[in-house]
């Protein structure tokens, strides 16, 4: 039936959205989620660190301990994210560009620290290098420490964070093809060369993307890490594992105080994550345009 | 430089892409690999480049009489362009097409000075030079493909392979890259293979076609060998539209109903099933026999609109045939539909099942 324009693009209107109250409900709920289990417990971490002033505040970070786990976390991400860096993208790269016996299994084995609950992941570790273990006695008699001790920790880091990196490439390596490889190789490159020059700066934001997860889970594990430290004050406690160390003993302003570290490391993950997300966005569209050869 | 493959096999899994096939490209020469998906025109394409490797003792590629089976794609001297261009996308055009001269062992690099004198030297070959500091994704689908060639042909290679290259492009541009190319050859003098699955496209760039089916080569020749005299069925009815009419073998002639032709086919017996193919143009209407071979059909729809005017037609048979005359021909012959007529086919060619006794009858 014809109809004048405007009234098609009414009643258009009409059709595609709610009612203005249902519109306000539905964003007055959202909005009260969010400020009563994110904003709320945010401020209250804050609040709480600095209920006895900046002094006490500034006084328990500088404790021995507590500068001691602020190292050790850092020195488990400095190890555990290169590492991941350098296996996440040597596995999408073997998954996303070759053909080969066992690919969906290697596919499905990244997963798999996913889907464990990380207090296993620890308790896998204890149960291999543990002193009842099945390399414990070796470990022993060679006077190697791993469970309870730096060693293990990075180990447990290793695990869990994991699938973060290659999680993100695999797709979108896949969705580049290997077509600028094969021009690259046609064309003279060798492998390194067709690495660095082509397949890297195509993948460079996921991979920061990736990257950047990783630090953040590396940074805040606390399950499998649990399992494995022994909780040694100043010596096998990572942030985490401190925070909870100062609340059972009612060190309330102690504890507060590191998690307010952890929650800052939160926010800046979150926003450095949203700029490479959002480039990362760009190149996986790039990805998919590039693939249909549509101009 | 020749290209040579010597009975080339490769298999994907269980697939056979290619099975010894065997195919010699001489210098200079243009050479047009056609056929349907699938028929392993691609693969041998990449195999040539090494961008594949046959199957283990699956034969052999020599360029130049020299066996490179196993040797890298880089040092094959060979330029490949892709389907889907695969220009490099976090590069300008500039630094795609320098990315051959770029990569090369330092002691075999050109000063810089020379690079960007040979660059800019492509970029005015393919008449872009004004695209210099774009990226690809700001470039036209005939930009992208012309600087995938430049890029290709920056590193001076002895051989041009060049996979569907306008297969991802819309139809006009598609003909002015021909023509393009075309050009370019003739200028350039390079050794080229071009895979296609579009006939009209071989038929035009071509000095000679390779017709490949299911892993295997059917016919190779000039665009006009193969196109008027088809080696066998496949390449008769891959190369344009055609009628087939289905009959049988009856005393040294085969029968389509009422039409009879002569078929000395050797090794056919009698009442084998034989099919006859007619291209459209082939076929002439006429309202009386007046004593030619033809057969009874009636007028379905008629189209007008074009170069010739095309007549869809309801055999008394039950097949459906396709007929397409001249415009003055048509006008003499005042043709509407429903009209009871017949059909004369000018030229028949005749295919007994296993490729033998083929046979085509000028009538």
């Amino acid at each position: 039936m014809p109809m004048p324009l405007g009234a098609a693009a009414a009643s258009r209107r009409k059709s595609t959205t709610e009612p203005a109250a249902v519109r306000w409900l539905l964003t007055g709920v959202a909005l009260l989620f969010v400020a009563l289990f994110l904003v709320v417990p945010l401020a209250a971490v804050f609040a709480q660190a600095l209920s006895e002033g900046f002094g006490v505040y500034f006084r328990s970070l500088g404790h021995p301990d507590t500068l001691a786990s602020i190292r050790l976390t850092l020195l488990v991400a400095a190890i555990a994210v290169p590492l991941n860096l350098v296996f996440g993208v040597a596995a999408s790269w073997a998954i996303a560009k070759f053909e080969f016996i066992g690919k969906n299994v290697l596919s499905t084995l990244i997963d798999l620290p996913f889907a464990v609950s990380p207090v296993i992941s620890g308790l896998i570790y204890v149960l291999l290098f543990g002193l009842n273990g099945y390399f414990g006695p070796w470990l022993a008699a060679h006077d190697l420490k791993i469970v309870f001790a730096v060693p293990g920790i990075v180990l447990g880091t290793l695990f869990v964070t994991f699938p973060f990196i290659a999680r993100e490439l695999i797709p979108l390596m896949q969705a580049q093809g290997t077509e600028e490889e094969e021009a690259a190789l046609s064309l003279g490159a060798g492998g390194w060369q067709t690495f660095y020059r082509v397949t890297l700066p195509n993948i460079k934001w996921g991979l920061l993307y990736g990257v950047i997860l990783c630090n953040a889970r590396a940074m805040g594990e606390f399950g499998a890490v649990s399992v494995l430290s022994g909780h040694i004050r100043g010596l096998t406690n990572t942030m985490p594992l401190h925070v909870e160390v100062l609340y059972n003993e009612y060190d309330f302003v102690g504890a507060f105080a590191v998690a307010s570290l952890l929650t800052i490391l939160a926010l800046v993950t979150l926003v450095l994550k949203s700029l490479a997300e959002w480039k990362f966005k760009l190149e996986l569209q790039a990805g998919h345009r590039g693939k249909d050869g549509a101009p | 430089m020749s290209i040579e493959a010597r009975q080339v096999t490769k298999h994907f899994g269980t697939f056979a892409a290619l099975r010894e096939v065997s195919l010699r490209v001489e210098t200079g020469e243009l050479v047009a690999l056609l056929g349907p998906s699938g028929s392993g025109k691609t693969t041998l394409l990449r195999i040539i480049a090494g961008l594949e490797d046959p199957d283990p003792g699956g034969g052999q590629v020599l360029l130049h009489g020299q066996d490179v089976t196993g040797r890298h794609a880089g040092s094959r001297e060979v330029g490949f362009v892709f389907q889907h261009y695969a220009l490099f996308r976090h590069m300008t055009v500039f630094e795609n097409i320098a990315f051959g001269l770029r990569v090369r062992p330092r002691r075999m690099r050109l000063p810089r000075q020379e690079i960007d004198r040979k660059v800019r030297e492509l970029l005015q070959l393919v008449q872009l030079e004004w695209l210099a500091d774009r990226y690809p994704a700001q470039l036209s689908g005939g930009q992208r493909q012309r600087i995938a060639l430049a890029r290709a042909l920056a590193i001076e290679p002895k051989v041009l392979l060049l996979d569907e290259p306008f297969g991802a492009l819309d139809a006009r541009t598609r003909q002015e890259l021909r023509r393009w190319l075309r050009r370019l050859h003739r200028e350039l003098k390079v050794t080229s293979v071009l895979v296609t699955h579009d006939q009209e496209e071989a038929m035009e760039v071509a000095d000679r076609v390779v017709i490949t089916n299911a892993g295997r080569i059917e016919q190779e020749g000039t665009p006009e060998e193969v196109f008027h005299h088809p080696a066998n069925e496949f390449v008769m009815n891959f190369l344009g539209h055609v009628n087939i009419f289905h009959g049988r073998v009856e005393g040294g002639k085969a029968v389509f109903g009422t039409l009879k032709v002569d078929f000395p086919g050797e090794g056919t017996s009698e009442r084998q099933s034989v099919r006859g193919l007619v291209r459209p143009y082939n076929l002439d209407i006429a309202t009386r026999l007046d004593g030619r071979a033809g057969f009874r059909a009636t007028v379905r729809h008629i189209n007008a609109a074009g170069p010739r005017v095309r007549v869809d037609l309801l055999a008394d048979t039950g097949e459906s045939v396709h007929v397409e005359l001249a415009h003055e021909r048509f006008q003499t012959l005042g043709l509407a539909a429903s009209q009871h007529v017949f059909v004369i086919p000018r030229e028949i060619n005749v295919f007994a099942d296993g490729g033998q006794g083929d046979d085509s009858a000028v009538l």
